[in-house]
């Protein structure tokens, strides 16, 4: 059994728009032996606006969160790319600008806190790849994905400015996790290319303009499905795919799943535990392909 | 001279803000604005941008829509050769744009980073609300367009209704916390 403070984000808690993130990844741990203890009374880190708006604000904000976690003395995992990335700069900056330490200590004191300083805040990518690792997800495997394609996207933060996991462009850690549930990876040259952020809510325009691209990309290289490791990027391939379709006339049906429901899948699990009814367009193919390939195969 | 004491002073500014001391050692190789997926919507490329910093243009570096484009996809940072920290550089020129009243008018992008902030202060995002404000408050129309979208999301639970409450105890904490770090006046 292995042990970590788990930071859900916004997104993923029970109130946010990726539940099925979460339910996917509480499925997946139990499986895999993972013990995940959500951090008491979170708040939301910030994000990267906060940090636009109010930076000691925004390094606050991160700090109350990793003094609560500090006090479990485990590492924290968070789903969330953009977390994630915020955690490890408020550790980084901490560490690197002694004058804004003290204005956070001193801000941290205000609220009875304090920051030492020694929470690792990792990705829950990295946990499953690195702490877990291929052979054990091998060895779970129930329902291999019989060659299914899927283009692994693993977005921007997840992997830039990098905090020392997988390459900063071209990673490879998602492309083995799909070979090793039996599916195969497909070329996909923009797989670490921004889909937007959140930038799809102020310019739209300009972020559609970039989901379109990744979906052109993973569909010429016949991609099947999309797998992502983060709530944002889920939302705007998934939930605006429907958007991209009707700007540039095209007719993209390409299942966007994350990365723990695609585990789930290979691992047996049924849709509902996963939350495969959450994501907008369907994956029904996808469980088809894996469920009954010899009917899909003769229908396709 | 004028224009000497001017830079330096917004040298100065910047170089205060963490992550914003890298500005000094630009070489201008323009890595930075061939990786930005979005230097070509900008008023003034990312390279650009530091150039005229340094030679001390802060209204027009403050005004400009370039930094309110920056999707902090962080690809400028891991290929500058010079180790700039450049996606917290635009990070930065947003913060002072804001200070100093200069927020670029044509792009809605610190109007909903305002927003967004003002919910993280809270504790938490309530996604609907926040759009629903965001849209209302910018373009009403566009709302409309939104529905079929947020209808989908809402179908499937996607989009709740209730917005996530820290504990009494854990809120009162949060602002007391973020009221000190209000009084200690911004990052320095």
């Amino acid at each position: 059994m292995k042990y970590y403070t788990y930071f859900p984000g916004c997104s993923c808690s029970s109130e946010g728009g990726a539940k099925a993130y979460d339910w996917s990844i509480q499925a997946v741990s139990k499986v895999l032996d993972i013990e995940l203890k959500e951090l008491d009374d979170w708040n939301c880190c910030g994000s990267t606006p906060s940090g636009s708006v109010d930076e000691l604000g925004a390094f606050c904000l991160a700090s109350r969160d990793l003094a609560l976690a500090e006090k479990t003395g485990l590492d924290m995992v968070t789903p969330c790319s953009a977390c994630y990335v915020i955690f490890n700069r408020t550790n980084t900056y901490l560490k690197q600008y002694p004058h804004l330490k003290a204005q956070v200590d001193e801000s941290l004191a205000a609220g009875d806190l304090k920051y030492q300083g020694t929470v690792k805040a990792r990705h829950m990518l990295d946990i499953i790849t690195t702490d877990i690792g291929y052979d054990a997800i091998k060895s779970r495997v129930k329902k291999p994905l019989n060659g299914l394609k899927v283009a692994p996207y693993y977005g921007c933060q997840v992997v830039r400015p990098g905090f020392g996991f997988d390459h900063t462009e071209n990673p490879q850690s998602l492309d083995k996790l799909v070979a090793s549930l039996g599916g195969e990876p497909t070329t996909f040259p923009l797989k670490t290319r921004c889909c937007g952020g959140s930038l799809i809510i102020s310019e739209e325009g300009l972020a559609l303009d970039l989901t379109h691209k990744l979906l052109e990309s993973a569909a010429s290289n016949g991609a099947e499905c999309l797998v992502t490791v983060c709530p944002l990027c889920q939302t705007n391939l998934d939930a605006y795919q429907s958007r991209v379709n009707r700007k540039f006339k095209t007719n993209y049906k390409l299942p966007v799943l994350f990365f723990t429901q695609l585990m789930g899948i290979a691992f047996g699990l049924d849709g509902k535990t996963l939350g495969l009814n959450k994501n907008i367009v369907s994956s029904n193919e996808v469980m088809e392909r894996v469920y009954n390939p010899i009917s899909y195969m003769t229908t396709h | 001279m004028v224009t000497e004491t001017k830079a330096n002073t917004f040298i100065d500014e910047i170089c205060a803000l963490p992550g914003g001391e890298g500005i000094k050692v630009c070489i201008q190789c323009g890595t930075c604005t061939a990786s930005c997926p979005n230097a070509d919507l900008m008023d003034h490329t990312p390279s650009e941008l530091i150039a005229m910093a340094r030679a001390g243009m802060r209204k027009e570096v403050l005004s400009s829509n370039a930094m309110w484009y920056c999707l902090s996809c962080y690809m400028c940072t891991v290929r500058c050769p010079r180790g700039i920290k450049q996606t917290g550089l635009m990070h930065a020129f947003e913060s002072l744009s804001i200070q100093a009243g200069l927020v670029h008018t044509k792009t809605l992008t610190p109007t909903m980073y305002r927003l967004f902030n003002h919910y993280c202060s809270l504790g938490s995002l309530p996604e609907l609300w926040f759009m629903a404000r965001f849209y209302l408050q910018t373009n009403p129309f566009h709302s409309l367009r939104m529905i079929p979208v947020a209808f989908n999301l809402l179908k499937r639970g996607r989009l709740s209704l209730k917005s996530r409450k820290l504990t009494p105890a854990g809120n009162s904490q949060l602002q007391a916390i973020l009221a000190k770090a209000e009084s200690l006046g911004g990052a320095k």
